[in-house]
C-alpha cells in the first residue's frame, strides 16, 4: 500500500449503448471508474489514485471500450485539485473526502 | 512513505458491507440507493456491533492486507482479520530477545514513560498559554509537577519503579483535569476512572483510547511487530502490552485534548451520553458518530516530528513510531526516542 495518492483525474465517457454489447460494455466501463474514483454525475468520474493505480486504471478502460464507437476523457488535473470543487445543487450520499461515518 | 488512506467507520446496526467488483456495496434497508467506496482508497475498516460484511469482502480484505476490526459501541476491541502473511519472524524474534534482556528492555520503557509525561505536560501548558489568573496557576504548577517526575525517571533501575513514576505522573496530570476542562458548567472532572466510566470526561476517553489502541495495534501488525510482547507493560494473555507500550506517547496530544477540545467547544452537549443503571456513562449513537467524525477529521493534522524532520499527520505517526522502534529491535539505531512536541 505504498506510494503518494496525488493523481487526480477527471474522466468522462461516452459508450454507444444502442446494442447489448454497447449496454454491457457501458456496465463494463461504470465498474471499472467505480473501482477507481467517485460517480460524480452521471458518466462523470472523480479519481484520487497512486501512479501506480493510473496505470492499472487505464488499461483497463482500453480493454473494455470499442475504440471504434466509444470514447473515454481522461483529464489529468493537478495533484489536490479535486480538493477544491465548487459544487451546486443535490448534494452526493458519500463524501470520500471527509471522514467515513457511517 | 504511506499515504494516508482512509479509514470506514460503520456503526450503524442493520448495515451490511458487500463486495462488488473493486468496491464495497454499503447496503442498508433505511437508505436506498447505491453507496460505492472504491476499495483502494480504504486501509483499514472499523466496524461496531449489528454491522454484516459478506465473506467475500473480508477474504478480499485479507488478500490486499487491509485490516478489519471489530469494536464495541464503548472502543472496546473485541475482534480483528489477520490475513495470510502476518509479521515478520526474524523481526519478532529480536524482539522478542530485546524484551528478555533488562538491558534493552529497561531503556525502551523509560523512553515511553517519558514521551508520556513529557506530551501531558505539554497539554497543560498549551492550555495554560491561552488562560489566565489561578487556572493557569494551577496548570503551570501541574507542569511544573511533570517536569520533577521526569527527572525521577533518570534513576529508576527496575520495571516497577518506571510504572511507580508513571502511576504519580497521571494521578497529578488528571488531578489537573478540572483546570484543563475551564469553567464549562455542563461537565465535571473527577480524576481518571474506568470500566465502567463513571462520568461524560472519563466515557469519551475510554472511547478515543480505544480507538488509538486500534491505530496502535495495526501499525504494529502492519510493521511486523507483535503486539502482545510489551517492554512496560506485563505480558498477559491476551493483553495486548506492547499496543499499550507505543499508546502511551500518544495518549495526552491526539486522545485527551481531543476529548477536552470537543467538550470545551461544545460539540458534545450532555444529550450525547447516557447514564446506565449502574451508574456508567455511554456514548449514544449520536454522539459515537459525532466523536468519530471528530477522530477521523483530528487524524489529518500534521504534527512536527523531530527525528524524522518533517510534518507527519497524526494517523500515521504510530506506523512512523513502529518502524523507530523495530529499527532500533533490529539493531539499527542506539535508543528507541519516543515522539514528542515542544
Amino acid at each position: 500500500m505504498d506510494g503518494e495518492l496525488n493523481v487526480d483525474l477527471l474522466v468522462t465517457y461516452d459508450v454507444e449503448t444502442v446494442t447489448p454489447q454497447g449496454q454491457r460494455r457501458l456496465r463494463k466501463v461504470a465498474k471499472i471508474c467505480e473501482a477507481y474514483g467517485h460517480r460524480v454525475q452521471k458518466s462523470v468520474f472523480e479519481v484520487v489514485c497512486r501512479d501506480t493505480d493510473k496505470v492499472r486504471f487505464v488499461a483497463a478502460l482500453q480493454d473494455a471500450i470499442d475504440p471504434t464507437q466509444d470514447s473515454i476523457r481522461i483529464y489529468h488535473l493537478p495533484a489536490h485539485a479535486l480538493d477544491d470543487v465548487e459544487h451546486l445543487g443535490k448534494p452526493r450520499p458519500i463524501d470520500p473526502r471527509g471522514p467515513l461515518v457511517i | 512513505m504511506t499515504e494516508l488512506l482512509n479509514t470506514l467507520y460503520v456503526q450503524t446496526p442493520g448495515t451490511s458491507l458487500r463486495l462488488d467488483g473493486d468496491t464495497v456495496r454499503i447496503y442498508h434497508p433505511d437508505q436506498p440507493g447505491r453507496h460505492l467506496l472504491p476499495l483502494v482508497r480504504l486501509d483499514h475498516l472499523v466496524l461496531f456491533s449489528g454491522v454484516t460484511p459478506t465473506d467475500d469482502l473480508l477474504l478480499r480484505c485479507a488478500d490486499d492486507g487491509r485490516s478489519v476490526s471489530w469494536l464495541t459501541g464503548s472502543g472496546r476491541f473485541r475482534a480483528g482479520l489477520i490475513g495470510p502473511t502476518h509479521g515478520n519472524p526474524l523481526l519478532r524474534q529480536a524482539q522478542h530477545r530485546a524484551a528478555d534482556s533488562p538491558q534493552r528492555q529497561l531503556p525502551i520503557a523509560v523512553a515511553i514513560v517519558a514521551g508520556k509525561i513529557h506530551n501531558a505536560r505539554q497539554v497543560l501548558l498549551r492550555t495554560a498559554r491561552d488562560t489566565s489568573g489561578p487556572r493557569q496557576t494551577a496548570l503551570r504548577a501541574t507542569a511544573e509537577l511533570l517536569a520533577q517526575r521526569l527527572e525521577l525517571l533518570t534513576t529508576t533501575a527496575s520495571t516497577n519503579e518506571i510504572l511507580g513514576v508513571e502511576g504519580i505522573a497521571a494521578r497529578d496530570y488528571f488531578a489537573a483535569m478540572p483546570y484543563l476542562l475551564g469553567d464549562n458548567t455542563d461537565w465535571k472532572a473527577s480524576g481518571r476512572n474506568k470500566r465502567p466510566p463513571t462520568d461524560p470526561l472519563n466515557c469519551l476517553l475510554s472511547f478515543l483510547y480505544g480507538m488509538l489502541r486500534v491505530a496502535v495495534q495495526g501499525a504494529l501488525e502492519q510493521v511486523g511487530l507483535d503486539p502482545y510482547i510489551g517492554f512496560l507493560h506485563a505480558v498477559r494473555p491476551g493483553k495486548p502490552a506492547l499496543a499499550l507500550d507505543l499508546m502511551e506517547e500518544f495518549r495526552p496530544l491526539l486522545a485527551d485534548r481531543l476529548a477536552l477540545t470537543m467538550l470545551n467547544r461544545r460539540e458534545l452537549t450532555p444529550t450525547d451520553f447516557e447514564e446506565l443503571p449502574n451508574n456508567a456513562y455511554r456514548l449514544t449513537d449520536n454522539g459515537r458518530k459525532t466523536v468519530l467524525a471528530a477522530w477521523q477529521q483530528s487524524r489529518q493534522r500534521e504534527w512536527p516530528h523531530a527525528q524524522l524532520n518533517r510534518q507527519v499527520p497524526a494517523a500515521l505517526l504510530p506506523l512512523v513510531q513502529a518502524r523507530l522502534l523495530a529499527r532500533h529491535l533490529r539493531g539499527d539505531t542506539v535508543a528507541y526516542e519516543p515522539w514528542t512536541v515542544n
